[in-house]
């Protein structure tokens, strides 16, 4: 069972997927704590006032009682103020276009989800690459997120929090890897098809690897361009990842406004 | 001539289509030919199918969803049985195509055809018995949202057979369901029978909502009126509020399909956001329209099999009205990941958690229902106390998902398919199930095998957890919902284990039509003669098992909640003299539901395949059939004081 938890939400490799398994243990730990007692009394209330037993009290006309009522309403609006607020606070310190807190710069990173493959491109490196995203560990992440066509879900478990990528827009999410290693990443948002393969693997190494990705990725194999993005919208799968060395400029923000078909 | 419809459209080359409708036709065949044979077709058309009676409609609703649980249940087996296989580079036996028609198909069935047609069905039968009234405000109506519902069945139902059911997820997102992406007739049979289908269900809110708010009987104020009815009430206010809706949302991308609109096309300025946040503000207001009556059977039901009034009945009428209407500010939580910011997050997130107080209020409160009770455990209790220990597990999935940040993680998992079926199986089907056995002996005049019926129950039970308790863990490992098939063996155990509870529940399904079958035949030795099985506490239980069409022969005087146990404690009806009997008007039995169902049909048929000429008739039809029905002179019929007392004589001295 160990190893079948790693890759899932409760084995976080960021800082946003490790406050999101933070919350989601705390919120299940205090909800027990009601969750349990009440299905204990259940079943000991109706099997100790079972209508074999002549020890229990019948008490036919007992409907109502103002302390009971009291603590009957005050304890699931306490625990929901107490929850309430772990939601509040947690939806502004986890929400997913706030920039991480840290010395590094972060990566932007352009995200397109195409039938059925993700498209991701580096701005600032004029590269891209399908269905496979090396990232430096320890760098944020800053996504921008579209989609060609219909809507999917851009999700790594490991790292946290997923954004759905829409047609039109550009969803902003940031994420981070703290360790180097492959993390699986899905789209979870039923989109055709292809849909279950519509996997991508994000390779988080040290900076230096990353470095030297980077440049032996520059110039080399296809260019992304308005000719090679119409190939590659076609719906189908992709695979083994592509690279692109180069990237014509505006791809991206073509792809937001769906220009090219 | 005949559109888009050619003989391409019948599935040859797909056995598994093939075969599920041959053996459909066939069953059909089969009941038509019975039917014939023993010449029952002027006993159904005369005795149900043009019935206006409340309570022949609700048994037909319950039917109907029994019939449909099966269909939908056999979808649920075959995504079972591919996800138990298709693990690693394996692709199972269902191919994408086909697989993405079955889940499709299984959340539309379930929750249109299954769960709204039984709660329905029970709303129909209890609540006038409940009000103490002879039917509900439009008899008619009733029959015509009946009817209607099944115009939807037969038209998703006809997908199998010719053409194929959207392969969209059970809401239609667009884009994906806009023409660009979904060309064939699969969202447009989806559409149309759940708009056939949604009229249906409107009128019903409409006719439930007059009938609690102006017809009950004299005495019964709402603060006396049962907590079935407070829970009927809120869930047809919602219909009423809700179900528009979705009608005005599925109209537009029935525009979007077939005259070029762009409301949610990703061109032209469409949005799909725009569809999924008002197909949202119908979907979870749905849930509650579902809800809210299990809520009321099992207050019902606890009460009764306590032998004490509901502990706190004007906090559970409270509750319920709460419940009502933060069910409309909640909707944006089923996509927190849209990216609408964290103070819109957080919001709806806490709205979210607020709906936690009042239902929380009611779980205490049946709790302290049974405290000091004497419990007795038949069946219709098992599916109370089931569902109290196993709903509560589902509201705490429910109310963790409504965190923001724990729901970017859990969105669209098998976490989140594990928690709606925990609530919907666990809730609202449990209650529907409470309420089948509850109610079953006041319909029908004998009650259901006990032994049968529990280890029915137990097998939904341990099936339940065994095929949904993985669901949970799969979640939290990555697993994401719809998958065809997925590369992570390691998960291949707990889909295995989820397979094995789908069986389990099988056996229990299995015996749930055993208990039928073998009540049915040892009737005679199970007859419920004083019309008070359960020692109940509200009206129904006052007048005879199978009630008479004219249900109460005197209309009942209610002095206090709970009327019929103040009744009971008072003695009267013993020593009440013989009343004065009095003629009593009936609506007549009418045709109108089931022949603008036909034509509806016809209609719903004739735009899925573009058949113009045909959707013209089938539009005349229903409207000619209207305006004959409107000119109608002769709705009632008048049962004459004399063979009302008869009646009652005869039944006293039995």
């Amino acid at each position: 069972m160990q190893s079948l938890w790693q890759s899932g939400v409760l084995d976080p490799q960021g800082p946003v997927g490790a406050a999101e398994r933070l919350i989601l243990l705390n919120a299940t730990a205090i909800m027990l704590a009601i969750i349990v007692p009440v299905i204990v009394l259940t079943l000991g209330f109706a099997w100790w006032f079972r209508a074999g037993n002549t020890r229990a009290r019948y008490l036919p006309d007992w409907e109502y009682s103002g302390p009971v009522e009291l603590v009957v309403w005050s304890i699931p609006a306490l625990v929901v103020m107490f929850l309430g607020g772990i939601a509040w606070v947690g939806a502004h310190d986890l929400d997913p276009s706030r920039p991480l807190e840290s010395e590094t710069k972060p990566l932007d990173v352009q995200v397109v989800a195409l039938d059925w493959k993700w498209l991701f491109i580096y701005p600032e490196h004029g590269i891209a690459s399908v269905n496979r995203l090396v990232v430096p560990a320890g760098t944020p992440l800053r996504f921008a997120i579209t989609s060609a066509g219909v809507m999917n879900s851009f999700f790594v478990p490991q790292l946290g929090s997923q954004i759905y990528a829409m047609s039109g827009m550009a969803t902003r999410l940031y994420l981070q890897a703290d360790n180097p290693g492959k993390y699986p990443g899905i789209s979870a948002q039923f989109s055709g098809a292809g849909f279950s393969d519509m996997r991508f693997v994000v390779e988080a190494v040290p900076a230096e690897q990353f470095a030297t990705w980077l440049a032996s990725t520059q110039g080399t194999g296809e260019k992304l361009d308005v000719a090679s993005y119409g190939k590659l919208g076609r719906p189908g799968l992709v695979d083994t990842p592509i690279t692109f060395g180069s990237v014509a400029p505006g791809v991206f923000e073509s792809a937001i406004r769906n220009a090219i078909q | 001539m005949f559109g888009k419809l050619t003989w391409d459209a019948i599935p040859f080359t797909q056995p598994i289509p093939m075969a599920a409708s041959l053996g459909v036709i066939l069953v059909i065949g089969a009941i038509i030919a019975l039917v014939l044979w023993k010449g029952w077709t002027r006993y159904l058309w005369d005795e149900w199918i043009t019935s206006v009676d409340h309570k022949r409609l609700g048994v037909m609703y319950a039917l109907l969803a029994l019939v449909m649980l099966i269909r939908g249940f056999v979808d649920a087996l075959m995504m079972r049985s591919q996800l138990a296989i298709a693990a690693g580079g394996a692709q199972g036996y269902l191919p994408p195509e086909h697989y993405n028609q079955i889940f499709s198909a299984h959340g539309t069935i379930m929750i249109f055809f299954v769960a709204m047609p039984f709660v329905i069905g029970l709303m129909n039968f209890a609540v006038p018995l409940q009000l103490g009234i002879r039917d509900v405000a439009f008899p008619v109506l009733n029959s015509v949202s009946f009817w209607l519902t099944a115009s939807g069945v037969l038209l998703v139902n006809l997908s199998l057979v010719l053409g194929s059911f959207a392969r969209t997820g059970w809401l239609v997102y667009p884009p994906l369901s806009e023409l660009a992406y979904s060309p064939d007739v699969g969202v447009d049979y989806y559409l149309w029978a759940v708009q056939i289908s949604g009229v249906g269900t409107l009128l019903t809110g409409i006719n439930f909502t007059t009938t609690i708010l102006k017809l009950r009987a004299p005495g019964m104020g709402y603060g006396r009126m049962p907590i079935f009815c407070w829970t009927a009430l809120a869930s047809n206010l919602l219909i009423v509020a809700a179900f528009p809706i979705l009608t005005a949302t599925l109209a537009m991308l029935l525009l979007d399909r077939y005259l070029g609109f762009h409301f949610f096309t990703t061109d032209a300025g469409g949005h799909a956001m725009m569809y999924i946040n008002l197909i949202w503000a119908w979907g979870h207001p749905e849930v509650y329209i579902l809800i809210l009556p299990a809520f009321g059977v099992f207050s019902e039901v606890i009460a009764t099999f306590s032998g004490k009034p509901l502990f706190g009945y004007r906090s559970m009428v409270a509750a319920t009205l709460a419940i009502c209407v933060l069910s409309f500010m909640v909707w944006l939580h089923h996509f927190f990941t849209m990216g609408s910011g964290a103070d819109v997050n957080a919001f709806f997130g806490v709205m979210t958690m607020i709906i936690a107080v009042p239902t929380g209020v009611k779980v205490f409160n049946w709790l302290f229902t049974l405290y000091g009770g004497r419990v007795r455990f038949a069946t219709p209790l098992l599916w109370t106390l089931g569902f109290m220990c196993t709903f509560v597990i589902g509201g705490m999935t429910g109310v963790l998902l409504s965190i923001p940040p724990a729901d970017f993680v859990l969105h669209n998992s098998l976490f989140l398919v594990a928690h709606f079926h925990n609530v919907i199986i666990g809730g609202v089907l449990f209650g529907a199930f409470a309420g089948y056995i509850y109610w079953f002996p006041k319909a029908f005049g004998f009650t259901l095998d006990e032994r049968l019926g529990k280890a029915a129950f137990w097998c939904w039970l341990v099936g339940f957890y065994l095929a949904f308790m993985p669901l949970y863990a799969l979640g939290l490992m990555g697993a994401t919902r719809r998958m065809q098939h997925y590369h992570e063996t390691g998960w291949q155990p707990l889909m295995l284990v989820a397979m094995a509870g789908a069986l389990v529940i099988l056996a229990g399904i299995v015996l749930i039509g055993l208990q039928l079958y073998v009540s049915i035949r040892s009737r005679t030795s199970r007859l419920d003669r004083t019309g008070d099985p359960w020692n109940g506490r509200t009206l129904e239980w006052s007048i005879p098992s199978p009630p008479p069409p004219w249900n109460f022969s005197v209309e009942p005087r209610v002095q206090g909640a709970d009327a019929y146990w103040g009744m009971k404690q008072a003695g009267k009806e013993a020593a009440a003299q013989e009343p004065q009997w009095q003629d009593i008007h009936l609506p007549r039995s009418t045709p109108v539901g089931v022949v603008l169902a036909f034509f509806a049909t016809f209609f719903g048929f004739a735009m899925i395949w573009h058949i113009w000429w045909l959707a013209i008739a089938g539009l005349a039809g229903l409207t000619v059939t209207a305006l004959v029905h409107a000119w109608r002179v002769d709705s009632e019929i008048t049962v004459p004081a004399l063979q009302i007392g008869e009646y009652e004589r005869r039944r006293r001295n039995t």
